[in-house]
């Protein structure tokens, strides 16, 4: 057996049939479910009389659609109540583990499976959400998937698939102070483009993805789909078997050990072959602000808008031009004199409580900007929350000005009462800037915790490592 | 699923690339728990001036006049043509279910995103991907007075343009088999439950530590 690939030896591991046409029946090791694209899948089980195949191997939370103030109140919007009503009955009903809107532990899907220990190195997980790419910080194959596979996963453990390609990215050296994992990876998709991965799954590597923390790892495999991707993936190390050690749902005593002792040959072999490497230079990373309507419209802090007229493809130029017109911005625009009228710290890709600490640094005696309507921080789980607010970082916030609020997806995606109106230009620490994305007409950059929290106290976007 | 019929239909072009999932259909319609009723709401923001809501009536809500299913040329359109990574970002399968429940059934672009093109054969649409100077010709025979009509033989895998022209494409065959007999996914890998099974007991020895999940 020569030289295997991480992914290789993930895709060999699942196997259970392969079939003529070249697909593979792979086993799928554990499932999150969230109230937004699952509900049909479960109306389809019970359509065709099934149940699932393996109950424990399934977790669920509601999140997208959870208000983040007055929880006490309940959701007021009645369709986003159904939604989380139904999660709960059909997890009643199935058997399935679930974190309520009421229980301590809830919170966004891809913080709460790692904090739990329920996604471990070596397994398949999946989730109807794009950013399960979150997961493969941990040595896991993960990936989205759309509620027909949800419900195949619920009545099958398993998914038809197609190996991917394989995208190595290194990131050689170190960056500097003040430049984190959310700029490494907007550079990393600034550089290949959103459709970069596509077909691919990316393994993330080099000095400057090793010197990661977990929550840093996690931050670039989010954003391997914003990438186009099919899931990002960084190989296992010790910071990855200390994370996991003593979760709740990982593995204990004897058996802990025995997973850490095989999830250890969880990397690349030496000399293993990839489909394409992209190799980058992580002393030339800055800080990263987005300008337009997709991640990849993506410069540094000095960096400006660009012209459309310097774009020699037409399609491309035109691209340019439509995004530029949607956020309200002239060619040539210098990023710093980019003023944003809110502010959201969270997210699935930055609301753990290393993204809340460094916020937090920046903020820590400063005020938010008069010219700034509403800068929200929204922790990724309730106990991300307690955690912060053991840390004193909760009055760092609100004694800046800072609303303090109750965790979910919140204004990623604005699906709950959180939102950008027609026009309102915000930082935020989240993964995608499309059009309507934070609510109609509403304008987004995406920055880093650090950078959206400078952003708040100067009322303009600004190079956090000035401050 | 129903079986994918062959056809003919406008084509109606969407010049735009990176059309994501948030675009086909805005997250305020992801409320829904059914798999049906998401047609009226395709591409909301871009197909209307006003502010959609779920459950809204959209048959007097103001279209916009320069969004190209608004025009009257592609009026009863089946087939959708758009730039480069269509159907990027978010994985909800309410944008092929949207798509079809619009009338669509096929979609040509250079290249799909993963996750959209995936779900697409789950819910009987065919994306299919040409050449991008294919696809350029395709736009500009599509934005002539008259529309553009294909016809679409999956069996053969070809396009046939009103001018008799043949554009052949790929499929890969577990997707048109799927698409062809409206096949049931889960129905069919039911069917290696032994297998899936076996995997699992063999796991269980190798790899206890994953069957340990206390909570």
């Amino acid at each position: 057996m020569g030289a295997k690939t991480l992914y290789a030896k993930l895709w060999d591991e699942h196997v259970v049939h392969l079939d003529e046409n070249g697909t593979a029946l792979l086993y799928i090791d554990r499932q999150l479910v969230h109230e937004v694209t699952s509900p049909q899948a479960f109306e389809g089980l019970r359509l065709a009389g099934r149940r699932p195949w393996r109950v424990a191997a399934n977790l669920a939370v509601p999140d997208h659609n959870v208000p983040t103030r007055d929880l006490a109140a309940g959701i007021t919007d009645p369709v986003s109540k159904i939604q989380v009503e139904t999660l709960d009955s059909n997890c009643a009903e199935f058997g399935i583990t679930e974190f309520r809107m009421s229980d301590p532990r809830q919170g966004v899907v891809h913080v709460i499976g790692p904090e739990q220990g329920f996604t471990l190195p070596g397994t398949t997980v999946v989730c109807g959400d794009s950013h399960t790419s979150t997961h493969g910080a941990f040595g896991a194959l993960a990936f989205g998937i759309g509620t027909s596979e949800v419900e195949h996963v619920l009545a099958t453990q398993c998914l038809i698939q197609r190996k991917s390609k394989t995208l190595l990215i290194s990131i050689d050296g170190q960056v500097g102070p003040g430049v984190t994992a959310k700029d490494i990876v907007l550079a990393i998709i600034g550089e290949i483009g959103t459709a970069g991965g596509t077909g691919s799954v990316i393994e993330f590597a080099g000095d400057a993805i090793r010197a990661l923390s977990m929550e840093g790892r996690m931050t670039v495999c989010n954003m391997a789909i914003e990438a186009g991707a099919r899931a990002g993936l960084i190989g296992v190390d010790e910071k990855t078997i200390e994370y996991l050690r003593g979760r709740p749902y990982a593995p204990t005593g004897e058996l802990f050990e025995q997973g850490a002792a095989h999830w250890r040959t969880l990397v690349s072999d030496p000399g293993a072959h990839f489909d394409r490497v992209v190799r980058m230079d992580a002393a030339a990373i800055q800080p990263q602000v987005t300008w337009g309507t997709s991640p990849e419209m993506v410069v540094p802090i000095d960096g400006a808008v660009p012209d459309p007229q310097d774009e020699q493809d037409p399609v491309r130029a035109e691209g340019i031009r439509r995004a530029l017109d949607y956020m309200g911005l002239e060619p040539g625009t210098a990023i710093r004199d980019i003023r944003p009228d809110k502010i959201f710290i969270g997210s699935c890709t930055n609301s753990r409580i290393e993204d809340l600490r460094a916020a937090a640094e920046v903020v820590k005696g400063r005020k938010v900007a008069d010219s700034i309507q509403l800068a929200l921080v929204v922790p990724g789980s309730g106990l991300v929350k307690a955690q912060a607010e053991a840390e004193g970082l909760d009055r760092i916030f609100t004694e800046a000005g800072f609303e303090w609020r109750e965790p979910g997806c919140s204004m990623c995606l604005a699906m709950n009462a959180d939102r950008l109106e027609p026009g309102e230009r915000c930082a935020s620490t989240s993964n995608r800037n499309f059009e309507g994305r934070q609510g109609q007409g509403g304008r987004t950059h995406l920055v880093s915790p650090a950078m959206a929290a400078a952003a708040a106290v100067t009322g303009h976007f600004v190079d956090v490592r000035e401050l | 699923m129903e079986p994918f019929q062959n056809f003919t239909g406008i084509v109606a072009p969407l010049d735009r690339s990176n059309v994501d999932t948030d675009a086909i259909i805005p997250k305020q319609f992801l409320k829904s728990i059914a798999r049906t009723g998401f047609g009226p709401y395709l591409f909301d923001e871009l197909r209307y001036l006003d502010r959609g809501e779920p459950g809204m009536d959209c048959t007097h809500r103001p279209l916009n006049p320069t969004f190209v299913l608004n025009d009257p040329r592609y009026a009863g359109a089946q087939i959708l043509l758009a730039r480069e990574n269509f159907g990027c970002g978010s994985s909800r399968e309410h944008a092929p279910w949207a798509i079809a429940d619009f009338g669509l059934r096929v979609i040509i672009a250079p290249s799909f995103a993963d996750i959209f093109h995936n779900n697409c054969f789950k819910n009987g649409l065919l994306p299919i991907v040409l050449a991008p100077t294919i696809v350029d010709d395709l736009f500009a025979r599509a934005n002539g007075a008259q529309a553009l009509r294909i016809s679409v033989d999956l069996p053969e895998q070809v396009l046939v343009l009103d001018d008799g022209t043949r554009i052949a494409f790929e499929v890969e065959a577990g997707n048109k088999e799927r698409l062809l007999k409206g096949l049931d996914d889960i129905g069919l890998t039911l069917e290696q439950a032994d297998a899936i099974r076996a995997y699992e007991e063999r796991r269980r020895r190798e790899a206890p530590w994953l069957f340990a999940i206390a909570g």
